[in-house]
């Protein structure tokens, strides 16, 4: 009896143990996994967090795509298993205008809202992620003449458009700059895919990776529309140990000066 | 009998042809069957869905859509009735490479060596039981992370990566370390329909008065525990944790075991 009772708790303990480490390990690398960033989703994917909770990983959209752009992440490519993603410098996304990726995911982690305007199917407003110029590697910026990225892009004149600017050293060429305007960029890829340099030089990035974010504090004066942001903006108080003191006593401490 | 073995021949056709249609469509963009094992179509609208793997998204905290509530009701509907773990024997790949495992297995008489099995078999109601829990604390659907199951078979239809290396460490797991491992005593996916299962109206049943008590049905079977009547009373195999794969209806010569469709309305 006594010895049962000790195989029991044994036992017990020991299962108890195993679930535990087995738990701590498959949550270290799921943890790992998800914080990969760099990754391009599907038109219409939702917030990379609802995402990865939505996605059933079922390869509709991969197998909806008639390009092949979609792949499934495999074991190896460092994504999260079995989500979707596309790598534009191999496939980029042709923007096809029924999206057909979109309407058959059954979980709606595709969001056919996502990608409609006034309640049709609308690609132009696909936010997959954001086209970067990399001036340094960019040859157009060092002025030999190239619109490469400019022709490939499906919103032509509009996502990126051609900066001119006189060459100041031989005053005879111009630069002719492409700049992307990242509130049209789908991040489809196009240019990323036709980018004549040895790397591409306009690259495709996560939004969330790639925009930065100016906050509701600073408001164009000039624009009567963009005034109106400033009501959003909330107080930020920053209290640091000097701004406790008096400012005379700020200005009479000599301690950190003293110390060098 | 022509064929001594009808529904192991069956069943491979079931893994094989379901698999094979998965893969046309990918390729070839055939609508019969489309997706995969996670979630897929029939003829471009019925949708079915994994539900163990919607369950997770649930406690994932996901928004569910009907498409896939609707998927995951049909799928486990039809295991409620037929038997959850027929899955398991009759369409999952996972089942092609363990079985492989347990048929070298018993060919090298590895069996007689290490006759007591050191892990119980309970685990799997475990692991089932983290996967819902880690999903709710990780926020995403965490045994589909690293479910052998679906990244085989993804993998088989969309390209598989290294995800060999998965189907090697069941292969060997199962071969070497535990008798049928993966699929008697670890994967949470059999131990969820194992539950689903539990009151089927399809269940192999056993009839001791033929029974000469030979016991192939037991050396078989890759859930011997459920055979636990083999000799002993006539009645069905009532464990959900049979995958009702047959095997041991056809290794038994004296015609003792029977599949019979239980009437569950009956008074008692």
């Amino acid at each position: 009896m006594n010895n049962d009772r000790r195989e029991f708790l044994l036992k017990s303990a020991r299962t108890v143990g195993l679930v535990c480490l087995s738990g701590l390990i498959w949550s270290a690398y799921v943890d790992e996994l998800t914080a990969s960033k760099l990754i391009l989703r599907p038109p219409g994917a939702l917030k990379e967090k609802d995402f990865l909770s939505t996605c059933i990983k079922c390869g509709l959209c991969v197998e909806a795509c008639p390009f092949d752009t979609l792949k499934l992440a495999k074991p190896g490519d460092n994504k999260p298993l079995g989500t979707p993603f596309f790598n534009p410098r191999d496939i980029p996304c042709y923007m096809c205008i029924d999206i057909p990726c979109v309407p058959v995911c059954p979980t709606n982690a595709l969001d056919e809202k996502l990608v409609s305007t006034n309640g049709k199917l609308d690609i132009n407003s696909a936010q997959m992620g954001v086209a970067i110029v990399d001036s340094q590697s960019c040859i157009a910026f060092w002025g030999i003449q190239c619109d490469a990225c400019y022709r490939a892009c499906p919103i032509l004149g509009q996502a990126i458009t051609i900066e001119y600017e006189k060459n100041e050293r031989t005053g005879k060429h111009s630069f002719m700059k492409p700049v992307v305007h990242t509130d049209v960029c789908t991040g489809c890829g196009l240019c990323e895919r036709a980018c004549v340099t040895q790397k591409a030089s306009i690259f495709v990035l996560p939004r969330e990776v790639a925009l930065g974010k100016a906050g509701d504090y600073y408001v164009k004066g000039w624009d009567e529309k963009d005034q109106r942001r400033v009501k959003n903006a909330k107080e930020i108080k920053t209290t640091t140990k000097i701004s406790k003191d008096k400012a005379i006593d700020s200005l009479n401490d000599m301690g950190d000066l003293l110390d060098d | 009998m022509i064929l001594k073995n009808p529904y192991l021949i069956l069943r491979r056709v079931s893994q094989i042809s379901i698999m094979t249609l998965y893969i046309l469509a990918n390729i070839y963009g055939l609508t019969i069957l489309q997706g995969n094992l996670s979630s897929s179509l029939i003829f471009g609208t019925i949708p079915l869905s994994d539900p163990l793997a919607v369950l997770q998204m649930i406690f994932a905290g996901a928004l569910i859509s009907t498409n896939i509530i609707v998927g995951a009701s049909i799928i486990t509907m039809f295991y409620f009735f037929i038997g959850g773990r027929v899955f398991c024997s009759w369409i999952c790949p996972i089942n092609l490479i363990t079985d492989l495992s347990s048929f070298i297995r018993r060919k090298l008489r590895f069996d007689t060596i290490q006759k007591k099995q050191p892990a119980s078999r309970n685990i799997r109601y475990w692991v089932l039981a983290l996967s819902l829990i880690l999903s709710t604390i990780l926020g995403v659907s965490a045994f589909e992370f690293i479910s052998p199951i679906s990244m085989v078979h993804r993998g088989l239809v969309f390209g598989l990566g290294f995800g060999w290396a998965a189907i090697l460490i069941i292969f060997l797991f199962d071969l070497f370390v535990l008798k049928n491992g993966w699929c008697g005593h670890i994967c949470p996916l059999g131990g969820f329909y194992s539950l689903v299962g539990k009151y089927s109206f399809l269940k192999v049943t056993h009839n001791h008065i033929k029974c000469t008590e030979c016991m192939k049905c037991k050396e078989v079977c890759h859930e011997n525990q459920v055979l636990s009547m083999i000799g002993k009373e006539s009645i069905p195999v009532l464990s959900g944790e049979c995958t009702n794969c047959a095997r041991c209806i056809e290794v038994c010569e004296d015609e003792a075991l029977n599949f019979s469709i239980i009437n569950r309305f009956a008074k008692k």
